[in-house]
């Protein structure tokens, strides 16, 4: 293997150009590096003016979402050397708009996010004197899976209804919200149903699948989309059939 | 979009903003433009459309029966000139390719199944291969019921 | 110069920040309150935080046994009236915390479930799998989105703090997507800003722990405490520095020298049994666990690797079933990030910089020497973790502290006067400071990068595990020489937008000044008790040294420590005991 590798890196100064254009670098080609590693080095030693996010390099915090050879991933998780002679394509996520080189605004989907209502409802609290709300594994297995999002986006990069029809509120948001849908502790469902069962909630959605073939984190978001459907669905005939019966 | 840049090249550090768009605080962000061939750009979203457009062949399939038994109703020679048109080769080919068409749309739809139903039987969940097999074992019973009804009494 | 005012301005946005911002919200709705944090809230290093926190909540414990286990693990540095506070509004606030929402892992009749962790004498960790941390960042960043009083300011970078008629009064941030400087003007502030471990070279933290808060509150007059007590985590994954919690040893797991020995029994620390015995040989104090390390590695008995020398974990005999319900993680850190699988292989772990004991001095309703200036969490030194913090003791003093801060600060803001007119003059004062010495500056012939580097060596060569008076001497030399240095270097970017150079530049300055803190503490307490072992000073002297070191800013050159004494409430000094 070749001592070093080509980086095409997707730079974008808003002082300086209206529009990206590509830079490349050449870095070490190391067995235990990560493409992130690759762009430290060129942050630290070739180019200082290269702008991305990062911060906890294992995975867990979603900064570092970035699209690597077309495919989103993170950058902390995935090996240079997995990627073949090179040169190696990085770009910023699509479907958001980018603020500087490889960074994005993310703040539609902060607002999507919020707009699902992401946490606990009830109708009355219990008292912390009495103790925790009881939930057996069972419970906390039906929507531990849609609670590992790390918020890394690359699920609305992958979306091609994201960047078709940007209203869409995308995977990450509505499986947030199944998440609390499904926990035997919230009682909110009804009011998260008004803001999902709308055409910029689930409906939008194809179900072309990627975003949960790019999760790293196995959400499956898209299983939680179709899953709503078919509750939002019958919710729907119920309401029509029975409009007496509380929602 | 291309600007020749060596490997290793440092920026110009002492130049200031030079794009005449550019205001001081209010830096532009760059939109890009999704492109007409979107599906294309990858193989999943290829097989995507793909899936999305033999549903129209779901469709014929539909649209075909209610016509035959439109036919039927239009008397037996009627019915008669439509079988004979039916076995033609050009129209053999081409509800050959359609019934191909249907197929892949079939069984890419029902391996979705298990991802949008989620069944409980008291409080186990029901994995999701029984649950795809279930879907496939209703199809081939439907099949062989239609089958043995057409051909086998 | 633009300005923008609220009445509690929270600095950070990690596990304190969000329950400090909840706390301030809940208990006085009028009050208007923002979280300004460097990077969006659920990238916070909270949420690499693995293991658990901890609570009493089981029958078989008492708070005195917690707050004794604490005192103890802290080599008796705890203030023990804020450990008692803390253990008494633990429980309630991890209750709290799974009202809104948090998965915590539950037993089979759906009571939430414990694990021992290190130090403790009976269990009482709660945990969510091995991800604790992750959960309770993303439950307090979701619930927090339900009030509307909370606005954020995401990726604003805080800069200074604006003092005036001795209170802090706000601060001046850089909003990273545009550039553009403000002045975010506050009747009172908390510092949520977590703690510094990039000022080491190998540490389990994120590239963002930086010691921003620390060393605005050091710049402006706040005394930092008990910063020589830096914390190694006993296993971490060489090379990376990824945190493998101590949850695997919670769970059974062996620390094996390179003859497959549980050498740990070596150092007063137990018997080897076949289970995990609580308080006792792997479950013993980080502390303690890492200094055996570092002898094992002097006797030869550890593993060379290309990237240095490590001990084999083992949770081979723990099973893949325990391992996938409760160390999912673990088993997913070390596939990606070493090539193995714990299943069946044994891990390679060293000790590695995890936490930061010291931080701002405050007291334990988190007000800090400085009015105005509140802190909790990392960034604080109350003390609730003395000498050495036992695992599973901070997520839950996010929480509390997290929580007193916010309410505290809520009652202060009550009472001031709006934000004076004179700190705008500070302000446009630090605008041009950012302009002159970084933004347009030109011709320096020192990269940041370089710098960093060297300023990480120097600190790991004189603030290890194990320090004496000439090494911790050489740093402090040479992180003097840095902070001339760094006086000479220019940045590549000279963008506004999103320049991640600058706040890199930025930060190496606060690094420098939290480097020289840690060593100067150091060489002032001349003992070894807890995390701070001097070779030159080997043993614990409670006559002189029963006390919090406490750094102040001096306006060149290194800082001036004092001491001030622990307070001592029912457990006077006694002798650390563990495996016994």
């Amino acid at each position: 293997m070749a001592d070093s590798i080509t980086l095409q890196i997707q730079r974008y100064r808003p002082e300086e150009e209206d529009e990206p254009v590509w830079q490349s670098f050449e870095v070490p080609r190391r067995d235990e590096w990560m493409v992130l590693d690759g762009l430290n080095y060129i942050k630290d030693n070739l180019d200082g003016s290269l702008s991305y996010r990062w911060a906890c390099r294992m995975g867990v915090c979603g900064s570092c979402g970035m699209v690597v050879n077309g495919e989103p991933v993170l950058t902390c998780a995935t090996y240079l050397s997995e990627l073949g002679p090179g040169p190696v394509r990085i770009e910023p996520l699509k479907g958001f708009p980018v603020v500087r080189d490889l960074v994005g605004d993310i703040q539609d989907f902060i607002d999507k996010l919020a707009s699902v209502k992401p946490w606990i409802i009830r109708d009355e609290e219990q008292p912390l004197s009495e103790g925790e709300y009881l939930q057996t594994p069972e419970e906390l297995a039906e929507y531990k899976q849609h609670s590992m999002c790390i918020n890394c986006m690359l699920c609305y990069s992958a979306c091609p209804i994201y960047a078709l029809e940007p209203d869409f509120i995308g995977p990450a948001a509505i499986a947030l919200a199944q998440r609390y849908n499904l926990d035997s502790r919230d009682q909110g469902a009804a009011q998260r149903m008004e803001v999902l069962s709308q055409h910029e909630g689930i409906w939008c959605c194809t179900f072309v699948g990627e975003c949960s073939v790019v999760c790293p984190k196995n959400v499956d978001p898209a299983a939680a989309i179709q899953r709503y459907k078919v509750k939002a669905t019958a919710e729907w005939f119920k309401s029509l059939l029975m409009p007496w019966s509380k929602r | 979009m291309n600007r020749p840049e060596g490997p290793n090249s440092f920026p110009r550090a002492d130049r200031a903003a030079v794009n005449p768009s550019y205001r001081l605080y209010h830096p532009k962000w760059y939109r890009e433009r999704y492109p007409i061939f979107w599906w294309l750009e990858r193989f999943a979203y290829g097989k995507f459309i793909t899936r999305e457009l033999t549903s129209l062949a779901v469709g014929y399939a539909a649209v075909l029966l209610m016509f035959e038994i439109w036919v039927l109703s239009e008397g037996q020679q009627a019915y008669t000139r439509f079988q004979e048109l039916l076995v033609s080769p050009p129209v053999l080919i081409f509800h050959g390719v359609g019934l191909l068409f249907l197929l892949f749309h079939s069984v890419t739809w029902l391996n979705l199944a298990p991802k949008a139903l989620v069944v409980h039987l008291g409080r186990k969940r029901i994995p999701d291969a029984a649950v795809l097999f279930g879907h496939y074992a209703a199809w081939l019973v439907a099949t062989a019921l239609v089958v043995w009804y057409l051909v086998g009494r | 110069m633009e300005t923008t005012f609220h009445d509690v301005l929270v600095i950070g946005g990690g596990g304190a920040g969000l329950r400090a911002a909840i706390a301030v919200a809940e208990t006085a709705p009028e009050l208007s309150v923002a979280v300004a944090s460097k990077v969006y809230p659920m990238r916070s290093h909270t949420v690499a935080a693995e293991g658990g926190a901890a609570a009493v909540i089981k029958p078989n414990d008492s708070l005195d046994a917690h707050a004794y286990d604490t005192i103890s693990g802290g080599d008796w540095m705890c203030d023990q009236d804020a450990v008692e506070a803390f253990v008494r509004e633990a429980p309630e606030e991890l209750l709290r915390l799974e009202h809104w929402g948090c998965p915590w892992s539950r037993e089979a009749d759906g009571h939430v479930a414990v694990r021992p962790f290190g130090g403790m004498k009976t269990e009482r960790t709660w945990f969510a799998a091995d991800k604790t941390g992750f959960h309770m960042l993303h439950t307090l960043y979701q619930t927090c989105l339900k009030y509307s009083t909370i606005k954020m300011y995401d990726e604003w970078f805080a800069t200074r703090l604006l003092v005036d008629e001795g209170r802090c009064q706000g601060v001046v941030a850089i909003q990273l997507a545009t550039g553009k400087i403000y002045a975010l003007l506050a009747k009172v502030v908390i510092l949520c800003t977590g703690g510094c471990g990039k000022v080491f070279p190998f540490t389990t933290n994120a590239n963002i722990k930086t010691g921003d808060g620390m060393a605005m509150a050091y710049r402006a007059g706040a005394p930092l405490k008990d910063m020589e007590f830096v914390q190694y985590h006993p296993t971490g994954l060489p090379f990376t520095g990824i945190l493998i919690t101590e949850a695997t040893r919670s769970e059974g797991g062996w620390l094996i020298n390179k003859d497959g020995y549980r050498y740990l029994q070596d150092y007063d620390l137990g018997r080897p049994e076949p289970q995990p015995v609580k308080s006792s040989m792997e479950l013993g104090p980080r502390d303690r666990l890492s200094q055996a390390f570092v002898k094992e590695m002097q006797k030869g008995r550890t593993v060379e690797t290309p990237y240095g020398h490590v001990v084999h974990l083992d949770i081979r005999h723990v099973g893949e079933k325990i391992i996938n319900t409760k160390l999912p993680f673990v088993r997913e850190l070390c596939l990606k990030y070493e090539n193995l699988d714990p299943v069946r292989e044994l891990i390679p772990v060293r000790p590695v910089i995890h936490y930061m004991m010291g931080g701002v001095h405050t007291d334990i309703e988190g007000a800090a020497a400085l009015p105005g200036l509140y802190a909790a969490g990392e960034v604080a030194c109350v003390s609730i973790n003395g000498a050495n913090r036992l695992g599973s003791n901070s997520l839950t003093e996010l929480l509390v502290f997290g929580a007193r801060a916010g309410k505290a600060a809520a009652r202060f803001a009550a009472d001031q006067a709006e934000p004076t007119r004179d700190v705008l003059a500070q302000a446009l004062d630090e605008e041009r400071r950012l302009m002159k010495e970084w933004l347009e500056k030109t011709g320096g012939r020192e990269r940041v990068a370089t710098l960093r580097d060297e300023m990480q060596q120097a600190v790991e060569s004189g603030a290890g595990i194990y320090r004496d008076g000439a090494r911790l001497q050489a740093a402090a030399d040479k992180i003097q020489e840095l902070k001339q240095k760094v006086r000479d270097v220019s940045i590549d970017d000279r963008s506004r937008t999103f320049n991640t150079e600058l706040v890199a530049g930025l930060e190496l300055t606060n690094m420098l000044d939290l480097a020289d803190a840690i060593i100067q503490s150091g060489l002032s307490r001349t003992e070894s008790r807890g995390a701070h072992q001097r070779t030159d000073h080997p043993e614990r002297d409670d006559e002189r040294f029963l006390a919090h070191s406490l750094a102040h800013r001096t306006e060149d050159g290194p800082s001036r420590i004092e001491f001030v004494p622990v307070t001592v409430t029912r457990w006077p000094p006694g002798e650390r005991v563990y495996g016994r």
